[in-house]
């Protein structure tokens, strides 16, 4: 053993700070770091900034009457936002439909009723087709869900219609819903359940009436970001529910239609720049920053309910 | 008193239960049946796309991989410029997206105080995950493409790099933050009780602990870079596409450009049969891809997996 190193001229506070160069290199680090963590925040603002502006411009420069006329043609000035936007709830209410019921029974049956080497097995499977682009469901929304799905069940659909697009959003959803509510209920603790069984209940009744009300704030928000992931969602509709350029107003969900992000994947492609009427491209970034304030509002919700189960368990 | 026999029965009776729980059957077999059709839909959606596109694959074999964009004939349809373009636009998430949301991370979980500004960028981080892609196109639009244009080009696959580069960046943060907060504090504290700073404990103890966790997390995300098209086509993906004529790399990513899931969303909106084919064997390529890079995050979550 070496004697005490300090030298004794030196009070112990100064010499517990280290060696100045050691505490230089620490806090030029803790401030890259920093730096890091602060460019999310330089992207949020960024997103804002790009949005704003031009919608701004949009919204005080058009005509207030071409935003509810008969349709959604924004190359010939016409910008019913009613048509988009109900286009959207459309899609994504069939998505719902779809997902829902999908999602939740996979859920459940993972969560409460599969052995762990059935779920060690199935888990990854679901993964897979969580990782599906969207590309991918949109073409196979074309080829095989309008086709052999829609069109069977509703002759006189076109092939590029709202249903098609909305199942294909569905399937795209169901892994994400699947995911965050089994997570939800596997972490309802296991006491729960034993103090169900103990007084007699049966495994359907233990699952239904005490697993899934102790896990619904995690399946309340695993909606919600479905619903969130639906609205956001852009290749499927834009390959799969038809209407390049512009759609009428209406509601059959069999007929072809347009939604928010189609419609904008529509304004941007095509050409570098986009062209046509007047502020044809700031709508662009209206319709963008419309997108980005309810996806905000629904996926704040959710992280609320998502909290609620955290402090709970 | 003696139970008598037949009250021994009644109560064993009772105990087995005196049915099947027949709707508790249907109940399970419903469930089931959720999860069947669930995946069925994966099987036909894979099934769908290999008989429509393993004949052009098997048929042209590489050159398939090696031909160019055509959008005239699909004989001599390719995706070789999507494959140099998804690969050209995959440099800048790796080299952008890794280090700041890594880097982010490791601020969030190992130095920030508990602070409402640190609070603040935890939900802004959570935010930007749900932000959909397509918003993402946009900042692109309008920050790369406009703003930033004397740097990137315009409508460039450095453009697009940096859009999907930003696009990954949350999920990054998410999953490395995950990984780091596995680490017990028992580790960190081991390092700090030999008068380690906090970087040397951070850099010797508790990154390489948690690099398998953090590792899964980028593969991942280059897997949903690499299935993006949306933003893509705000950036001005489809238009162009990349010169492959032995070009320097920095003209490559000063030109025009495309990937591999707009090369498919181009073909996929050709409405001849021949270009169905066509889609379905890029659809297969790009499927190949993404579930190799998968593959690679399971293997190496369930390899280096540690409980403690």
């Amino acid at each position: 053993m070496t004697q005490a190193v300090l030298p004794p001229q030196i009070p112990i506070a100064e010499a517990l700070k280290g060696d100045p160069s050691r505490r230089r290199r620490e806090n030029f680090i803790r401030r890259l770091f920093l730096g890091a963590a602060a460019v999310s925040v330089l992207i949020s603002a960024a997103i804002v900034l790009s949005l704003v502006g031009r919608a701004v411009t949009f919204i005080t420069n058009v005509d207030l009457g071409a935003l509810w006329t008969s349709g959604w043609f924004p190359r010939r000035g016409l910008f019913d936002i009613k048509t988009i936007v109900v286009g959207t709830l459309i899609v994504s209410l069939i998505a719902m439909v779809v997902a829902i019921p999908l999602g939740l029974g996979c859920a459940v049956y993972l969560s409460e009723y599969a052995r762990p080497r059935v779920r060690r097995l199935l888990k990854p499977i679901l993964e897979i087709l969580a990782g599906i682009p969207s590309v991918v469901l949109g073409f196979f929304a074309i080829t095989f869900i309008s086709p052999q799905i829609v069109q069977r069940f509703f002759s006189g659909s076109s092939l590029f219609n709202m249903m098609a697009a909305g199942i294909g959003v569905g399937v795209l959803v169901t892994p994400l819903i699947a995911s965050i509510s089994e997570d939800a209920m596997r972490a309802v603790p296991a006491s729960l359940r034993e103090a169900a069984y103990g007084v007699g209940a049966r495994k359907r009744t233990t699952t239904v009436k005490v697993v899934f009300p102790a896990a619904i704030s995690g399946i309340v928000a695993s909606i919600i970001v479905g619903v969130s992931r639906a609205i956001g969602e852009t290749m499927v509709v834009a390959i799969a529910a038809g209407a390049t350029g512009g759609s009428i107003f209406q509601l059959d969900p069999s007929q072809p239609g347009q939604t928010m992000t189609a419609a904008m994947t529509s304004l941007a492609i095509g050409s570098d720049q986009v062209k046509g009427g007047e502020f044809t491209f700031e709508s662009l970034f209206f319709v963008g920053f419309l997108l980005f304030a309810i996806t905000l509002a629904l996926n704040i919700m959710s992280e609320r309910f998502v909290r609620r189960v955290r402090e709970k368990y | 008193m003696a139970i008598s026999p037949s009250t021994q029965d009644v109560v064993l009776a009772r105990l087995k239960g005196r049915r099947v729980d027949l709707k508790g059957v249907l109940f399970e077999a419903l469930l089931l049946l959720a999860l069947l059709l669930s995946l069925s839909i994966l099987i036909t959606l894979m099934a769908d796309v290999l008989r429509g596109g393993l004949g052009v694959l098997t048929e042209r074999g590489f050159g398939f991989l090696t031909a160019g964009l055509a959008t005239f004939s699909a004989d001599t349809a390719g995706v070789k410029q999507g494959i140099v373009g998804s690969m050209l636009t995959l440099v800048f998430v790796v080299l952008l997206a890794f280090p700041l949301g890594i880097g982010a991370a490791v601020y969030l979980e190992e130095y920030a105080p508990d602070t409402t500004f640190t609070r603040f960028i935890n939900v802004n981080i959570r935010n930007l995950a749900g932000v959909p892609s397509i918003v993402y196109g946009l900042l692109g639009l309008a920050l790369f493409v406009e703003v930033f244009r004397p740097l990137t080009g315009g409508t460039t696959a450095i453009s697009g790099g940096l859009t999907l580069a930003v696009l990954v960046l949350p999920i990054v943060v998410i999953t490395a933050a995950e990984a780091l907060r596995a680490v017990p504090d028992s580790i960190r504290e081991a390092g700090f009780g030999v008068g380690a700073t906090r970087w040397e404990v951070v850099r010797s103890h508790v990154l390489p602990s948690a690099a398998p966790g953090i590792l899964t997390g980028t593969v991942l995300s280059i897997s949903r870079a690499l299935g993006e098209t949306a933003p893509l086509l705000l950036v001005g993906a489809i238009t162009g596409y990349i010169a492959t004529g032995g070009q320097s790399l920095v003209e490559q990513m000063r030109s025009s450009f495309t990937t591999l899931p707009t090369v498919v969303y181009s073909y996929a909106r050709l409405p001849s049969q021949d270009f169905r084919e066509v889609t379905s064997a890029a659809i297969i390529v790009l499927l190949a891809v993404i579930l190799l890079v998968n593959a690679i995050a399971i293997v190496l979550r369930n390899r280096y997996e540690r409980k403690w």
